[in-house]
């Protein structure tokens, strides 16, 4: 048998470990040899109210990271300019796990993660401020599905990060409530910005482009958090999003026409309003039935309470992936109008829209129709539109505290 | 005392009768239940010839029907616990193990005079939880080191793979241990321990009653003779389950592997994936009935591929055996 150590990992651990601070403390790691372990080790070390500070530079990684201990921070030196790089991952399903309370990561970028960017599960009051995670050779269906995926989670503030890349989901918030994505980019991305299975979500400020569909809002059968709603998409630029689908074939992302603005499918109470919504070559916006089987009593599969404010769009349905589409085309004039309803609503909780709102309609009379059942005419719905509640929606106040001090 | 009965290997016996004579090693129990972070594997006191793996009085080895895959490791199991304590039955579950007790696990590699021990992990119960920790041998085997950040080791499998090992952190101790929020014991489950195991507990006082035997988990060597449906639901149950299952690190992928779930949709028949990305490999189902090759599970199980191989710790080679069971199973559904 031919065995070798080749790493040693407790080389100042005994000494952090027998002291344990009154006071919250700043620990320093720097980029360079046995970064793997020097920083794993103040992960795991760290002591509530603590701060982990990264040095500038690229540390390299070869297994995923992870914390397991609340209120703390990972601050590093600029999004640019500290960078977690696991190009040479080996293990792991995800760069960094977090999977305690009240952490604040900002300030560091990631490249290359083999698996998922950065996951935090069950980690309440979350903060991510000017992240980047990134897959440097561009859209790819080998690159990990998600850059920022906090899942089954309240309270969740993700602020000024850029993503790229992901074969998901860029920013993906899954089964989780009290969310705000703010000032943020998405770009490259099969979904830019994605709300899955989630509750009192707003997406505001955000740039969404290049990516296969910009923004998307889902609710999911058969998983342990259902009735997604309560969602406001506001103030964003999304445009553009023109990116091929490369996501591997079996994920539900794999269905979104390339060209998507924003996509609605199945939800209760979604806002759509003050967005600059151009350029999307299917359509601006989509709002549509779950459409595959399913088996689970407790899924509602219509898009329920949709309302589309006033929004500008431009130059949209120019290029839309649907079968027909010269006929579509020759139909409407040339372009699409920028708004695509199926057509399927549950009761008198179908869609609304401001007056002036251009669409149109599939008009599809079951759910599981498929686009072949479409009888295509212009949108009618009613346009006596009603506001959310503000105070229900967004990431406690706690989390911007947190990063404006 | 009755227990090791079921051991094969007659060294334990000969080196029960060693450590008993004169002023038997006693285990530390301070240090199993308070020292904040033990540094070395010696400072419990749970081995008389830690080399050989030989316990002291009080620290009973066992085995589980089915075990977990680790590159082929050989696993020497063993459970502490304390003067005048026992084990509580509870079903089929876990069994119920007092605070002051310890599970202890050695991986090795390599047999007879060219085993070397790799690591050991202890889980320690303590009067705030479970504590789980990994410790890495040293290169004379005379102990094992706190390996709080983890640490990977060049060695050859039994089949002949040259493979960087992976001994965990003490996060991803928690990935794995992690129910609910709490770190658990994930083995000692009655219906994966041996019938003949308990009995020799019992009459030693060390635990009330014997359980869980009428649906056990089959013996791994005797997979063949049983069901195939036995056979892949235990190794679901024991290398996938402590993730996948409610409460659990996997449980928003909303698959449940767990030994006593029934529901189709919850084992992943018909299930689409959710957060799988590349890991779907273009197919569409977690498990398609009669089709292995078009069932994700499958193809997670076959892969070394970080992002795409599941489980996703605690291996980094393909466990063709288990490959084989599941396979067999999902053929014939």
């Amino acid at each position: 048998m031919i065995q070798k150590f080749n790493f040693t990992c407790m080389t100042g651990a005994f000494a952090m470990a027998v002291t344990t601070p009154a006071l919250a403390d700043t620990i320093d790691v720097a980029p360079g040899a046995d970064a793997q372990e020097r920083l794993q080790e103040a992960l795991i070390l760290a002591e509530p109210g603590d701060e982990i500070v990264l040095g500038e530079g690229y540390f390299t990684l070869t297994d995923g990271l992870s914390l397991d201990v609340d209120s703390v921070t990972v601050r590093g030196a600029g999004m640019d300019k500290t960078v977690l790089d696991f190009t040479k991952q080996i293990g792991a399903g995800e760069g960094l796990l977090v999977t305690s309370d009240f952490v604040t990561l900002r300030d560091f970028g990631m490249e290359n993660p083999k698996g998922d960017g950065i996951k935090s599960k069950g980690a309440d009051a979350i903060v991510y401020h000017r992240i980047r995670v990134e897959w440097t050779n561009g859209p790819s269906p080998e690159n990990g599905a998600y850059a920022i995926y906090p899942v089954e989670s309240t309270g969740v503030l993700v602020d000024g990060v850029k993503v790229s890349g992901a074969s998901d989901a860029g920013i993906y918030v899954g089964q989780s409530k009290d969310i705000t994505v703010r000032n943020s980019i998405a770009e490259a991305n099969v979904a830019g910005i994605e709300i899955e299975n989630s509750r009192n979500a707003v997406v505001e400020g955000n740039i969404a482009t290049r990516n296969t569909g910009g923004i998307l809002v889902f609710d999911l059968p058969n998983l342990p958090v259902m009735g997604g709603g309560n969602v406001v998409i506001r103030n964003n630029l999304v445009v553009g999003n023109d990116e091929p689908n490369f996501a591997p074939p079996g994920n539900i992302v794999g269905g979104v026409l390339k060209g998507t603005g924003v996509l609605v499918m199945a939800n209760d109470g979604v806002w759509i309003e003050n967005n600059i919504l151009t350029d999307n070559s299917t359509s601006d916006v989509m709002v549509v039935t779950y459409p595959q089987p399913y088996d689970d009593d407790t899924y509602n599969p219509y898009a329920r309470n949709v309302v589309i404010g006033q929004n500008v769009y431009a130059r949209s349905g120019t290029d839309p992936q649907f079968d027909g589409r010269e006929m579509l085309l020759a139909a409407f004039g040339g372009a699409l109008p920028p708004v695509l309803w199926d057509g399927l609503a549950e009761g008198d909780t179908g869609l609304k829209a401001t007056t002036g709102t251009h669409g149109w309609s599939l008009n599809l009379a079951a759910v599981g129709d498929g686009p072949d059942k479409a009888q295509p005419g212009p949108l009618v719905v009613p346009s006596d539109v009603v506001s959310y509640d503000e105070a229900t929606i967004g990431a406690p106040e706690e989390l911007s505290a947190r990063i404006n001090g | 005392m009755k227990h090791g009965l079921f051991l094969a290997a007659t060294m334990f016996a000969a080196a029960c009768v060693t450590a008993n004579a004169g002023s038997p090693p006693q285990v530390n129990d301070v240090v199993v239940t308070e020292t904040r972070l033990p540094r070395a594997l010696s400072d419990f006191g749970f081995f008389a010839d830690a080399a050989k793996q030989v316990p002291v009085n009080g620290v009973t080895p066992y085995r589980l029907n089915t075990p977990l895959y680790s590159d082929g490791a050989m696993k020497l199991r063993f459970l502490y616990l304390p003067a005048g304590a026992r084990a509580v039955s509870d079903g089929e579950g876990l069994l119920s193990l007092p605070v002051g007790s310890a599970l202890i696990k050695t991986f090795a590699f390599g047999d007879g005079e060219d085993r070397r021990l790799i690591e050991t992990r202890v889980l320690l119960h303590r009067a705030d939880g479970w504590l789980a920790l990994p410790y890495k041998w040293n290169d004379e085997q005379t102990d094992a080191k706190l390996a709080i950040a983890g640490a990977r080791v060049d060695l050859t499998t039994p089949r002949g793979e040259s493979i960087s090992y992976r001994v965990p952190n003490k996060n991803q101790c928690k990935e794995c241990h992690g129910l609910a929020g709490e770190v658990v014991p994930i083995g000692p489950k009655a219906r994966n321990l041996s019938h003949d195991w308990q009995v020799s507990l019992v009459s030693a006082g060390l635990l009330d009653e014997v359980s869980g035997t009428e649906r056990a988990l089959p013996l791994w060597e005797d997979r063949m003779m049983a069901t195939p449906d036995a056979a892949a639901r235990a190794y679901l149950d024991v290398n996938c389950a402590h993730c996948h299952q409610p409460g659990a690190t996997a449980s928003n992928s909303g698959l449940d592997l767990r030994w006593e779930q029934t529901l189709p949709d919850a084992i992943g028949i018909g299930k689409r994936p959710v957060a799988a990305g590349r890991g779907s490999g273009g197919l569409m189902f977690d498990i398609v009935p009669g089709k292995p090759d078009e069932s994700i599970l499958v193809h997670r199980m076959k892969s070394n591929d970080p992002g795409v191989a599941m489980p996703e710790l605690g291996k980094s080679t393909i466990d063709e055996d288990g490959v084989a069971v599941v396979a067999r199973w999902i053929e014939g559904i």
